[in-house]
């Protein structure tokens, strides 16, 4: 008998070609797309970057959290800080935002990693609020009304509108094909595989030599840096923040839960297909106001009643599917000892 | 022969519950030694406090000659304490296959292909081999129990804890589970086995340990601890 392990199936290399040849036409989307339409794919990139983030902490480290707004708006603001008052280069200052959101989340971790479960989602939420109300008294950047990015700092970017606009396109697809591929590699590894131990049975994790603490605190400073990242490029599409604006549970993290959990919360795929619906419903239903709201929270307990894991769970159950080869797979085939 | 494990006065208890009450004793490199008390002795609370899951009110463990006392959980796996569940905790998201690289990536610290064929060859040993692929959410308790003993035995341990494994098995099945215990103690890993299937863990072992209340009441040879009276007055029932 001979054993192999295979990773990818021809379900995947066909899934992942077909995706690549999508990413590539994306790529020239400067050149065939409008303005508009330019915008809402920078919207959707960085959503999906911000679901990926959110499906990677509560998704395989178990840490669900409804405090991610306080990166989003801590990279937001770090922008605005760095660029007005340091005088450096927007991109470089939200590169500089991503780092120092991460020495922030370790002694944040270090406060929050002594709660667990439900207590922990909130806790995180008192941290978010706590952000909001420490730079709404910052008085330089316009306290609790906010401020707005000079012109000056703006035109450092590019000189013509249009090229600030494909630049912003390209930071936004940029830094989802970095947040991706950072996920789809890490979980892929062998700290990938502990990851996912840890989301099916945190303890059994342990006791078969997964570091558990060590492991959360690691994803939860890397999503951190990372969210404050996307924070950064969503507020230099808007060039105007605020406290409400920058800290909002509402926009970062309740909008980023629907997409997860309609998606299928634990996969890769999951996120994809979230963000693909709630952008679908919000560009046909934008119009009704609050009644949009409505039919997404019904959506969503719809799915969360049909389809718990999520409606990428729903097919990948079904089909014995995966669009990301992260699974193993043996194969055993009788060698014939002829000759 | 050296010592591998040695504990020492160990205490626990949880509010008015005493699961381990001053508990000495000690496991000799190679050593086969079987558990055995009734429900709610402490037996499994005794696996706990050992891997690290609990730990001790008071008292010390020593594992290799070391200190393990405040070791977390997953080094003390990694430096060669494995035990399997005895209500299998399986991840359940995850094949067959995939548990048994956890614990050959995680806690033997294989990498690569190594892991891979490591896991491979656990599954043969284990006759899991055809379910390789399987999800473990999906198995059958039998086959969750021999999960539970590959996922132990792919971390490759010195001191193996087996946590009622044989409880529901057929006769037959109970046989090769026998011979199969004592392949992995001949190849050098030191065994301690909570088991009620009495028989089977006479098969195996070479010394018993029987607790009541997180105390240990008897030791030594399997047959002459059988018969003291204070064993089969805990155990058996019988005044």
């Amino acid at each position: 008998m001979n054993t192999r392990v295979t990773r990818s199936s021809r379900f995947s290399n066909g899934a992942l070609a077909v995706l690549a040849l999508l990413v590539v036409v994306l790529l020239t989307a400067p050149w065939w797309a409008g303005r508009a339409e330019l915008r809402l794919f920078g919207e959707i990139y960085l959503y999906l970057s911000l679901a990926c983030l959110w499906n990677l902490m509560a998704g395989y480290a178990g840490l669900v959290s409804v405090g991610q707004q306080a990166y989003v708006g801590f990279g937001g603001y770090m922008l605005f800080a760095l660029t007005i008052y340091a005088g450096i280069h927007p991109v470089a200052a939200i590169i500089a935002g991503g780092l120092l959101a991460a020495a922030i989340s370790i002694p944040v971790a270090t406060l929050i990693f002594r709660l667990n479960g439900a207590y922990f989602a909130i806790g995180t939420w008192v941290v978010a609020e706590v952000f909001r109300l420490s730079f709404a008294q910052v008085s330089a950047l316009g306290g609790g009304s906010g401020s707005s990015l000079p012109v000056a700092i703006v035109k450092s970017l590019a000189d013509s509108r249009s090229a600030r606009e494909s630049l912003s396109y390209y930071l936004a697809i940029g830094s989802l094909i970095l947040v991706f591929a950072a996920i789809y590699f890490l979980l892929r590894s062998n700290r990938g595989i502990a990851l996912t131990a840890i989301r099916d049975n945190e303890s059994a994790a342990a006791e078969l030599g997964v570091n558990v603490w060590r492991t959360k605190l690691e994803i939860y400073v890397v999503t951190s840096a990372l969210t404050a990242i996307i924070g950064g490029l969503i507020f230099l599409q808007k060039l105007r923040i605020s406290p409400e604006a920058a800290f909002s549970v509402n926009d970062w993290t309740a909008f980023v839960i629907f997409i997860v959990v309609i998606g299928g919360i634990g996969t890769l795929e999951g996120p994809i297909i979230g963000t693909i619906i709630f952008f679908l419903l919000r560009e046909t239903l934008a119009d009704f106001g609050t009644t949009y709201l409505m039919i997404l929270g019904l959506v969503a307990i719809i799915v969360m009643i049909k389809a718990p894991k999520g409606l990428w769970g729903l097919i990948s159950q079904r089909y014995d599917l995966e669009i990301f080869p992260l699974r193993y797979r043996v194969q055993q085939s009788a060698t014939t000892e002829q000759g | 022969m050296s010592q591998l494990l040695a504990v020492n006065h160990l205490s626990k208890s949880f509010g008015a519950v005493v699961v381990a009450n001053d508990l000495s004793f000690s496991v000799t490199e190679g050593e086969a030694v079987g558990i055995l008390g009734p429900n709610g002795a402490g037996k499994t609370s005794l696996f706990n406090l050992l891997t690290g899951a609990l730990r001790a009110d008071n008292g010390t463990i020593e594992f290799c000659g070391k200190d393990i006392t405040h070791t977390p959980a997953a080094l003390r796996c990694k430096n060669g304490i494995a035990r399997s569940f005895q209500i299998p905790k399986p991840f359940v998201g995850m094949t067959v296959f995939e548990n048994c690289l956890v614990a050959a990536t995680q806690a033997a610290g294989l990498r690569g292909a190594r892991a891979r064929q490591h896991a491979i060859e656990v599954l043969n040993d284990t006759g899991l081999i055809d379910k390789a692929n399987h999800h473990a959410g999906k198995l059958t308790l039998l086959d969750r129990k021999r999960l539970e003993m590959a996922r132990a035995l792919s971390t490759r341990p010195s001191l193996l804890l087996l946590d009622e494994i044989a409880g529901g098995l057929t006769e037959a099945e109970c046989q090769t589970l026998i011979s199969s215990i004592k392949k992995i103690q001949s190849a050098g890993t030191t065994i301690i086995w909570i088991e009620h299937v009495v028989h089977a863990l006479l098969a195996v072992v070479e010394r018993l340990i029987v607790l009541d209340f997180g105390k240990k009441i008897a030791e030594g040879d399997p047959q002459t601890t059988m018969a003291q009276d204070a064993v089969k007055a805990v155990y058996l029932g019988v005044e």
